[in-house]
Parts: structure tokens; sequence; C-alpha cells
């Protein structure tokens, strides 16, 4: 038989029985849509987290300080702090797979300024900085290598912290007071909201590295770094070449333990991501034994089925169909009605996140993929249970079936 | 002299049911030419209904063989043995076992989708000139709920011819229908047979085998008699004469 004939034949007995083959398809209508949903809560929840930490920058490798090793106690990252400025200078004489390097010099302190006082994170940074965060300035301009230099008193705000300090005035040109040290506020940076760790991005100040170190905290050590790797793709060599040359610069032998820690983007996304993946699964398998119970229905009714039409196969038997023609036939029953179940349930789930992303807090997202797979594995089903009752059908003496009351 | 074209040797059929063995056909010898209408006649549990099967390709014998057309079917696969069914035998059944809920034209056509030799290229056109050839033209898109039991045995007739088989086979074809529709049934034969088809039909009544070229009676699994009928009947014409009586008593 023709293709187009075979799904012409299972199509009408499949109309045949409306209301039944409506209750079969059910079960994988469900089940499809619930794993669809589940998956597409999962894959919402992974997309916030990987948008806040794509928020942290491009391409972006942290340098955090070690920790060390006296006489078998170990403290925990920064109990030494050996990073200077001199390990970022080199870093960006070095590194050919470093598209840009920051140091970064935490000084959180009261802001004195504008209306009133402010406590805020103020770091002290390179004029690098915007690039490797990908985060430029809105208005006035940010400082200079030269700048740097000359340990200038100037710094940039974030937006929380001209909405605090400047909520009428416009903030360039003003003085703000750091640890009773005067500065030049010379730009804004643009709004860039919470950040992957729940914090508001925007509380900040930005200041030359030098700056900071030698005229608010008057140490040399810095609190960590970070740089831009040149491109995505070679985000791992980058990583690599940064820790030999921060291994050179701290004179570490061979055998010699790392005195720091050197992480990328997608090592902190995995770490995020990793409970909403495992949350993911849990929820899909479950959702998936749905599935393979509403496989077992069609099964079943198949079963019934073909009982049920005995006498039918043995008159195709009789003029002339083959064993094969008739595993077929039902095989195809059962295969169209589970992919018919899985393009509704499919329907279903778009329903469903629709009114999730737009009536609840719940962003959920259904990738192109999971339809696919949704599909694919609808029809699985549909083959796997259907083969059983399909066999039982092909296998039958074509007298018997016909003598069959 | 006609072409050979039923040839069986010896043909047995032995049924197991539990620890007893029935045999239903013991060793039967038959040869049937091109164009023969042979009526197999007995009692019931006889064999005849075994030995259609047999014929139909339906069952394998348990000794014996069968010659079909020049090929020996015994050494034949289960598909070949499909295949044979579709080609080269048209079934006839007491039940017309048509499909429910699908049309007269659907039913016929049946037998060409499962044709994979020759591919029949304009199934429809060949299923419409099968029902014409049975006088159901105007019936063709009706279910077989619509019909009425002799015109739901013609689109049986047709859905058999439409292979265009070596063979009609039909057992107890008017079983299930009263005398003057099977009568008619058994005008549609006649003329098929008078076309060229062979045709081996079962009855245990004595006045339709009649309309017969010859008959082959059996009894306990053997073949009995056989032999040529002299006064065959014409069933157009016994028509007729049921017309004519109806009439009169009314």
């Amino acid at each position: 038989m023709q293709l187009k004939n075979i799904l012409k034949v299972a199509w009408k007995s499949i109309l045949k029985s409306r209301m039944r083959s409506l209750l079969t398809a059910l079960g994988i209508i469900i089940g499809v849509a619930a794993v669809v949903v589940m998956v597409a809560i999962g894959d919402g929840a992974q997309k916030q987290v990987e948008d806040q930490i794509a928020s942290l920058g491009s391409n972006m490798i942290i340098i955090f300080p070690g920790s060390v090793n006296q006489g078998g106690v170990r403290g925990g990252f920064g109990s030494i702090n050996r990073f200077t400025l001199d390990d970022v200078q080199r870093i960006k004489d070095n590194a050919t797979l470093i598209k840009a390097v920051t140091p970064i010099v935490r000084a959180n302190s009261q802001v004195i300024g504008g209306t009133g006082n402010w406590f805020t994170q103020v770091l002290g940074v390179s004029p690098e900085y915007p690039e490797i965060r990908s985060w430029p300035v809105a208005s006035g301009e940010f400082f200079t290598e030269r700048d740097v230099i000359s340990r200038a008193k100037v710094c940039v705000l974030g937006q929380e912290v001209v909405n605090q300090l400047f909520p009428d005035d416009d903030p360039i040109g003003q003085q703000i007071r750091i640890r009773n040290v005067p500065f030049k506020v010379i730009g804004v940076l643009t709004e860039k909201g919470q950040s992957a760790m729940g914090t508001n991005s925007d509380d900040i100040i930005l200041a030359p590295a030098t700056t900071v170190l030698d005229r608010l905290l008057g140490g040399r050590y810095i609190s960590f770094i970070q740089a831009s790797a040149v491109s995505n793709d070679q985000i791992q060599q980058a990583q690599e070449q940064l820790r030999q040359i921060m291994r050179d610069a701290h004179k570490l032998t061979q055998g010699e333990e790392d005195d720091f820690t050197v992480r990328n983007q997608a090592d902190i996304s995995e770490a995020a991501t990793e409970t909403s993946r495992i949350l993911t699964i849990l929820l899909a398998s479950v959702a998936g034994v749905s599935l393979v119970v509403g496989g077992i229905g069609i099964m079943n009714i198949m079963l019934v089925s073909v009982t049920e039409r005995t006498r039918e196969i043995g008159i195709r038997l009789s003029i002339g169909a083959r064993a094969s023609d008739i595993l077929i036939q039902f095989l195809t029953e059962a295969t169209v009605l589970s992919l018919t179940g899985g393009l509704i349930g499919i329907l279903l789930s778009f329903a469903v996140t629709y009114i999730l992303n737009n009536y609840t807090g719940q962003a959920a997202l259904i990738r192109p993929e999971i339809i696919i797979m949704a599909v694919g594995f609808a029809g699985a089903i549909g083959i796997f249970f259907g083969f059983y009752p399909a066999r039982k059908a092909a296998n039958l003496n074509p007298i018997d079936a016909l003598r069959y009351e | 002299m006609n072409k050979n074209i039923i040839n069986i040797f010896n043909l047995g059929k032995v049924y197991k049911i539990g620890e007893v063995e029935v045999h239903a056909l013991r060793s039967v010898s038959l040869s049937i030419d091109e164009g023969e209408f042979v009526a197999i006649m007995g009692a019931s549990g006889s064999g005849k209904s075994t030995l259609m099967n047999l014929l139909g390709c339906l069952d394998k014998p348990t000794t014996g063989e069968y010659y079909l057309d020049g090929v020996n079917t015994s050494k034949l696969t289960k598909n070949q043995y499909a295949d044979i069914r579709n080609q080269k035998i048209g079934f006839v059944f007491q039940g017309f076992n048509l499909l429910p809920r699908t049309t007269a034209l659907e039913n016929v056509e049946l037998p060409l989708m499962y044709d994979r030799i020759n591919k029949i290229k304009n199934p429809l056109e060949r299923a419409v000139e099968a029902l014409e050839r049975v006088g159901l033209k105007d019936r063709i898109h009706h279910m077989p709920n619509q019909l009425s039991g002799g015109q739901q045995q013609r689109v049986a007739i047709a859905r058999a011819l439409v292979n265009s088989p070596s063979i009609l086979l039909a057992d107890e074809p008017t079983g299930n229908l009263d005398s003057k529709t099977s009568v008619e049934v058994f005008s549609v034969f006649q003329k098929l047979n008078e076309e060229g088809i062979t045709i081996i039909l079962v009855t245990h009544e004595r006045d339709f085998a009649n309309f017969a070229k010859r008959i082959v009676e059996l009894r306990d699994g053997k073949i009995v008699r056989d032999y040529m009928i002299s006064k065959r009947l014409n069933a157009e014409e016994e028509l007729e004469k049921l017309k004519k009586e109806i009439v009169e008593e009314v």
C-alpha cells in the first residue's frame, strides 16, 4: 500500500471512534504538555540566571586571590593576598588572548555629597572596566590612563548613587567626599539593574585603582582581577595563559600550588544554573512518567481494536494483504494517534506557558528542540506501544480471523 | 483443449483439536480447466469448505500438492501466498465480508491497494468497471448497510473480480440470501463464466448446483462423484419464470 493510503486508512479508523480516540490520545496530550511545560519552566528559570550572569560582562575571566596552606591549616580564598597592580600590568603586557584587564580594589565607604550621604561600594578599576563589563557611561566620560597614572581624584557614579545624592541636579562636575577625600564626578554610568547575586549593580562608584589604593586605602594589594578574553571560544586558552602569567609573576616553582584561582563566566553560570537544571530534570522525569502511562493507554486501546477488527483483518488477509501490510496498518494507527496527541499537547503547552508568562511571575521558555524532542518521543511511544498489538494482528491466521465472531 | 488451471494431487488436511486428529480432507485429487464452472457439493462436515480454503490459499494442506496455474503452491512462503490470493484468486464468502462503514467503491478498490506486483495506476476506474460488471454502477458510493444482501454479495463479487484473477472461488455465496436473490447472484456468476472466468463454488442446494457445468461431490473428506451436468439451468430464464410466478400469484 502506498503511504498516502496507509495514512488515510489509519486516520479513518481513528475517526470512526472519535470519543475513544480522543480519550486515548488524552494520555499523550497531557504527558507531552506536562513535559514541555515543566522543561519550559526550568529553562525559563535558567535563562533568567544566565541573563543575569551575562550582564556581568563579555567573555569575562576573574582571577581571585588563592588560599594559603600554612602548616596544614588552609585558609579560604583571599587568605593570602598578593595581587598587585604589577600583576595586572604583566597580564596587560603578556596576555595575547586577553582583550582588556582591570584590577578591582574594593573600598566600600560612606560617601558625602550633593544632598546628603550614602554608604556604597567604591571600586578602584582601570579605564578598561566599562569594556570588560559592557557597561558604558551614560553621560560625561570615564577616566583615562592619565588619571590612573596621576592618581587623579575623579570618579564615575552608578545610577543608584546619583538617585541618592543628586536626585535633582546634574552630578557631573560636582564634588563628593569619599572617606573625607574630595573626588570630582566626571561621568555617570548607564543603568544596569539587579546583578546575578541579587544586589543592585547601580549602587556603585568607580575611581582609578591607583587613587583608591594610595589615597583611600593606603595599601598595595588589590581584591581581584577581571579580564576579558578576545573571543568566546578562546576563553579556555586565555584562562590557561593567564594562569601561566600569574604563576610567573608569583614566581611559583614547578609542583607548587597556584596561589590564586582563575574562573570564567561559564564556570560561574554553571554553578548558578546547576540547581535549576536538576529541578528541570526532576520535573521532566515526573512528567515523562505520565507520557509512558499515556503510551500504555494506547497499547490497551490498540489491543481492543485488534480484537474488535479481527474480521476486518481476516478480510484484508484473504484479499491478499501481507502480514507486513497489517502490521504497518496498526502501527501507523498507533503512531498517528500518539503523534496527533503530541501535537495537541504542544498547542496546550503553548497556551499554558503563555498564561505563565503573562499572568504569573513564573518565566517559561519553550525551546524549539524541546518541541521536536517531545513530538519525536510521542511518535516513538506510539511505535513502541503499538508494536505488540500490531504484531498480534499481523500474525492472525486468515481463516481463524474470518471465522471470528 | 482448455488450459489446465488447478491440479491437486492427494491433498489432505488434518486438524488437531486437542489430542484428537480430525481428517477434514483425505487424499483428494482434482483437475480443473480454464473456463469451467464447478459446484462442490456435500453435507456439512464433508470437507468442502476445507477444500475451498486450500484452493483459495487461505490455508496450507497437511499432505499432497496443489498446482495453481502451473505453480506448486506448497513450496511458497507466507508472503507469496498473500500475493497469490491477491493476484490469482478472487474469493466470495457466504457472509459477504465487506468492510463496514466503507463504501462499495472503496471495498472493491481494496485488493488493488495490496497489489505490489502490477502497481495499478488507476484503481478507481478499475473498481468502477468491476462494479459495472455486476450491475451496481449506481450504488458505488453506498455503504454496505445501505445495500440489500444480494447487492452486498455483488459488491463482494466485484471485489473478487477487480484484480482479474485466474479463478473465482465462492463459499456458499447464496447461503444468506433468499431464493430469488440467489438466482440473481447465480446469473451474475453465469455471465462472468461466459466471459471466460473460471468459477468454483460450494453449495449444498442441488437446485443451485445445476447452474454450474460440473458437480464434484464430497463425503467424509473424499470425492465420491465428479460429473458434468446434462440439464444445465440458465439463471436468466429461471429468473423470468420466478417473476411470472409472482405475477400470477398476485
